[in-house]
């Protein structure tokens, strides 16, 4: 990947989203990486750096921004998350996130279909992978054409591994079940959007008004690989912080501190109804160009 | 000791009190989810395989693992004996735990033996080993009709396919990991 070409290329998909982001007067931010505190997540271990964290993911910047008045913001950074290292998995890698002032999740699944249907639209330079309307990536072949599925998570379950979701949370399968029976089969003929968390696995997304017992969460799948997670913000202090308390009592569970992002709790009413997402640049840089493997910071880790 | 987070290919790990390798490894993490080590391993005693799924908080034990340089004495009731070059003690194996190993091994020759605590459970021969052929169909000069190679048996009843040259008699150096013919080796 660290090849001129390979660089290139991966140059001209950032180009490319930049692009598409400009073109909707979304502003380009760039928060800093390095935090006194950090959004409580139990599943996130962060590195220290010095009296400060390396950010985990540019969340709580970006919702501070829109606090201030943005309305529409995208950023590309990297983030740190420790103990992480996989066939998909850096602790150090590439985020693109994006928030949108009055919208909700469903509002930005489209968005997000029309991110990825520009970016496969060009071929030559930064989908290397498109054969017509579809993505070759390993054995798999994934129709990329609008409009993607969109399946509940509830749903998946019974479909996939024939088990409610709810038993999975209970017996504390979930993520098992998910990994193992569930994710294989998701955006293989089609890019799908699995939607409608269970509330305990949307920390930050707001409840549904409609179906209490979940989430407005959604995560984007492409060929069996997760690429982009969004949800409608939560953004009640009061309710974002009981959330925050079981986070940082399951992260206690596990003999770590957290300190409660007040700041940021502080800022939530000003936001309004807001949808955000974010999305793995170097899992979308594999598939559309068709690489086996992570391989973009590979030759440094040797160094 | 080990936490989910060592586990990787090649990784020993001690799990009821029995020794493992780690031959497949899997790291996944489904958004805001759990860490899941997907291994599997197999048991450097019974050979036996099995996969298991592991959590970030769950730790291993080290297996006290230890390799011996020893020599390889005499066979005797399908138990093969060792000595060590160092302290001159006698250990043996099994048959079974030598496996395909047997293959390659001969009369003093010195190999690694690996012990679980104080039992020995493998060895590991050297990387390169000399053999004596002991049958090969001669070489007809100046056959042009034949193939590239030709089979032929070792010292140990091993057989490969060796260049048509090598004759019987001819002592031939072998790859033990692949059991491929390296060259013939003048002595």
């Amino acid at each position: 990947m660290l090849t001129p070409q390979g660089l290139r290329q991966r140059s001209n998909l950032l180009q490319a989203i930049r692009l598409f982001f400009l073109q909707r007067a979304y502003i380009e931010v760039d928060t800093p990486l390095r935090l006194p505190v950090l959004i409580p997540e139990a599943n996130l271990i962060p590195f220290a750096s010095e009296e400060c964290f390396l950010q985990t993911s540019p969340e709580l910047c970006m919702k501070r921004l829109l606090a201030r008045g943005c309305t529409q913001i995208f950023q590309i950074c990297h983030c740190f998350r420790k103990e992480e290292h996989g066939r998909l998995h850096q602790s150090e890698f590439t985020m693109l996130e994006w928030y949108r002032k009055g919208w909700n999740y469903f509002d930005l699944m489209e968005e997000c279909e029309q991110l990825v249907a520009f970016l496969t639209s060009r071929a030559a330079d930064v989908a290397t992978a498109m054969e017509g309307e579809h993505l070759c990536w390993r054995e798999s072949r994934v129709s990329m054409a609008l409009p993607w599925h969109r399946l509940t998570v509830a749903a998946a379950f019974e479909r996939y591994a024939g088990v409610d979701v709810h038993e999975t949370l209970e017996q504390g399968t979930f993520d098992e079940v998910l990994v193992t029976a569930v994710e294989p089969h998701l955006g293989k003929d089609r890019p799908v959007f699995l939607h409608d968390y269970p509330v305990v696995l949307g920390s930050l997304a707001r409840r549904s008004p409609t179906n209490p017992g979940v989430a407005e969460r959604f995560e984007l799948y492409v060929a069996g690989i997760e690429l982009a997670n969004g949800f409608s913000e939560l953004v009640d202090p009061e309710e974002q912080r009981q959330r925050f308390n079981q986070e940082v009592d399951a992260i206690r569970a596990q003999g770590r501190d957290a300190a409660m992002p007040e700041k940021f709790l502080a800022d939530l009413p000003l936001l309004g109804e807001t949808a955000g997402i974010a999305l793995g640049v170097d899992r979308l840089c594999m598939l559309l160009l068709g690489r086996d493997t992570l391989t973009p910071a590979i030759i440094f880790e040797e160094l | 000791m080990f936490t989910a987070s060592d586990l990787r290919k090649g990784l020993k790990i001690q799990i009821d009190g029995e020794p493992y390798i780690v031959t497949e490894f899997d790291f996944s993490k489904p958004g805001k989810g759990q860490a899941l080590y997907r291994t599997k391993m197999r048991n450097m005693i019974t050979g036996v395989q099995f996969t298991q799924t592991y959590r970030s908080n769950d730790k291993f034990d080290r297996p006290n693992l230890e390799e011996r340089n020893m020599q390889f004495l005499y066979a005797q009731d399908e138990e093969y004996h060792f000595m060590d070059t160092v302290s001159f003690e006698q250990i043996f194996l099994t048959k079974e735990q030598l496996g395909d190993n047997l293959s390659f091994l001969i009369d003093n020759m010195e190999v690694q033996v690996l012990f679980f605590g104080d039992r020995p459970i493998d060895i590991t021969l050297p990387t390169f080993v000399n053999l004596e052929v002991t049958v090969a169909d001669p070489w007809a000069k100046g056959d042009t009709s034949g193939s590239d190679t030709k089979p032929v048996t070792v010292q140990t009843g091993f057989q490969l396919q060796v260049p048509p040259f090598v004759e019987q008699g001819d002592r031939i150096q072998i790859d033990t990991r692949t059991g491929a013919y390296i060259t013939r080796v003048k002595e």
